[in-house]
């Protein structure tokens, strides 16, 4: 998946737990719990939510990874943690 | 007069339904809430068709009762009738048509109703001789505040204006009546939570993804579990006497995106593996916040527990929800200096407190209930 493909994920993925959230407004670097109010269950979902569009496991360890956009498309885009885009036919 | 407009239903008539089941969706002019059975039986007609607009209380079904005894929890939504029962629409227990005048309602509640604009003959009575009371208008309110962010989050994110001011006007009325009329005794205890956090951790490690566990759940589990040991805190004040509950189902305090709180029951806390009660609660959270709560849900929490420490306070003082008894809060996991065998090393702690009803239970047992969850949460692979 390339970068951008990624953030659109994330932030699908983000108003799926936060419908009032406008992606526009969205600060890439600004974590989600400050923009967005978003609580310890809002981020479980958030990040099964990851897992169900990516099929990636996250350890609990890495959840401080992926508290602001930049962050989340840092860490995904990582190490191969994404599936490959596919080529173009 | 307020009308309801059937969705859709979810039995059909020859099905055997039990209480508690979801028997159709209704749409009020304040959103959408699930119906369910108060009895136990089965469908024997359906009297409105989808799409049909009816006034609040007017019957929906015949439910045909098979012999079991019909259930007295009391309900937002639907009621038990007597013998066959009709299923009305929700935020009605009763035929529209109903007397006002024979109505069983105390003087206050009446007024209550008046205030906040509630038919009062749409509300089953929990007091004495199934009186109306202050509480039980004050539910009928919730149950319709419940329902309002169904409907505002399928148009618009924000609550309207009307909305908010309901719902203010609702807990308003609550927390007005409780520190009027409740007498709150208030204790707070540091509990260690070395243990719980480092279990939690390495339990989660084990876990994939979707089976891991919140802190929260072992609060939760906990607060059930002492409630076993200290009953008289699982109850409600019915004017002017106690009526302790057997079954424990502990309030859960949801912020709500769009703005207010919901307290919804986490049915049977103490009975629930944690697995369980994990899945429950993120069920619980995720309708809360979408707007898919039950009625039951809404009438059946005899405590509330509540936790602000995410947002970085570390104690909470609560206000009881009336006509609970009792409402525990948890404060934020900080590192504190702590002695353990006379060694000072930094543990994460947090602060718990009880607001309870001096009425219903004196200090030395609120004490007992905050050393149990304190005791239970030293061993949470037991919880």
């Amino acid at each position: 998946m390339t970068s951008d493909e990624i953030r659109s994920v994330v932030i699908e993925a983000l108003c799926q737990v936060a419908p009032e959230a406008d992606p526009a407004q969205l600060r890439p670097n600004v974590s989600f719990r400050s923009q967005l109010d978003i609580d310890s269950m809002d981020f479980l979902r958030f990040i099964l939510a990851l897992h169900e569009k990516i099929g990636i496991e996250i350890p609990e360890k890495d959840y401080p990874s992926l508290t602001t956009l930049d962050s989340c498309v840092g860490y995904l885009a990582s190490a191969d943690r994404c599936p490959k885009s596919s080529p173009a036919p | 007069m307020e009308f309801g407009t059937l969705v859709a239903w979810r039995k059909q008539p020859g099905e055997s339904i039990r209480r508690g089941d979801i028997m159709a969706e209704v749409e009020t002019a304040k959103g959408v809430i699930e119906a369910e059975a108060f009895s136990t039986g089965t469908v024997e007609k359906l009297l409105i068709q989808p799409g049909q607009k009816v006034p609040i209380g007017t019957a929906m079904a015949i439910i045909r009762d098979n012999g079991a005894a019909p259930a007295a929890a009391p309900s937002i939504a639907l009621v038990p009738p007597p013998q066959a029962a009709p299923v009305t629409t929700p935020a009605a227990v009763a035929p529209s048509a109903v007397d006002q005048t024979r109505l069983r309602i105390s003087p206050a509640a009446r007024r209550l109703a008046l205030e906040l604009g509630i038919d009062p003959s749409i509300v089953r009575g929990t007091g004495r001789g199934g009186a109306i009371m202050s509480e039980d208008i004050e539910r009928a309110v919730a149950a319709k505040r419940a329902a309002a962010p169904t409907a505002a989050a399928a148009a618009s994110p924000s609550p309207t204006p009307d909305q908010a001011a309901a719902m203010r006007q609702v807990i308003a009325a609550a927390m007005t009546r409780s520190k009027r009329e409740i007498p709150h005794y208030y204790l707070s205890t540091t509990i260690d939570m070395q243990r719980a956090v480092t279990w939690l951790a390495e339990e989660n490690r084990k876990r994939p993804m979707t089976n891991r566990l919140l802190y929260g759940a072992l609060l939760l589990k906990a607060v059930a579990l002492a409630l076993r040991e200290v009953p008289e805190l699982n109850a409600l004040w019915l004017k002017d006497h106690v009526e302790l509950k057997p079954a424990i189902h502990v309030g859960v305090a949801i912020s709500l995106r769009r703005g207010g709180l919901v307290a919804p029951a986490l049915h049977h806390t103490d009975q629930l593996t944690l697995d369980d009660l994990m899945k429950n609660f993120l069920d619980l959270v995720s309708r809360a916040r979408s707007g898919r709560l039950r009625g039951s849900e809404l009438a059946d929490p005899t405590i509330t527990v509540t936790s602000l420490g995410e947002q970085g306070v570390e104690a909470v003082f609560g206000v009881i929800y009336p006509p609970q008894v009792a409402l525990v809060g948890f404060g934020k996991l900080v590192e504190r200096p702590w002695s353990v065998n006379g060694q000072l090393v930094s543990r994460p702690v947090v602060t718990a407190t009880l607001s309870a009803d001096h009425r219903v239970s004196d200090g030395h047992r609120g004490a007992v209930f905050l050393a149990a969850v304190d005791r239970l949460l030293q061993e949470p692979e037991r919880l």
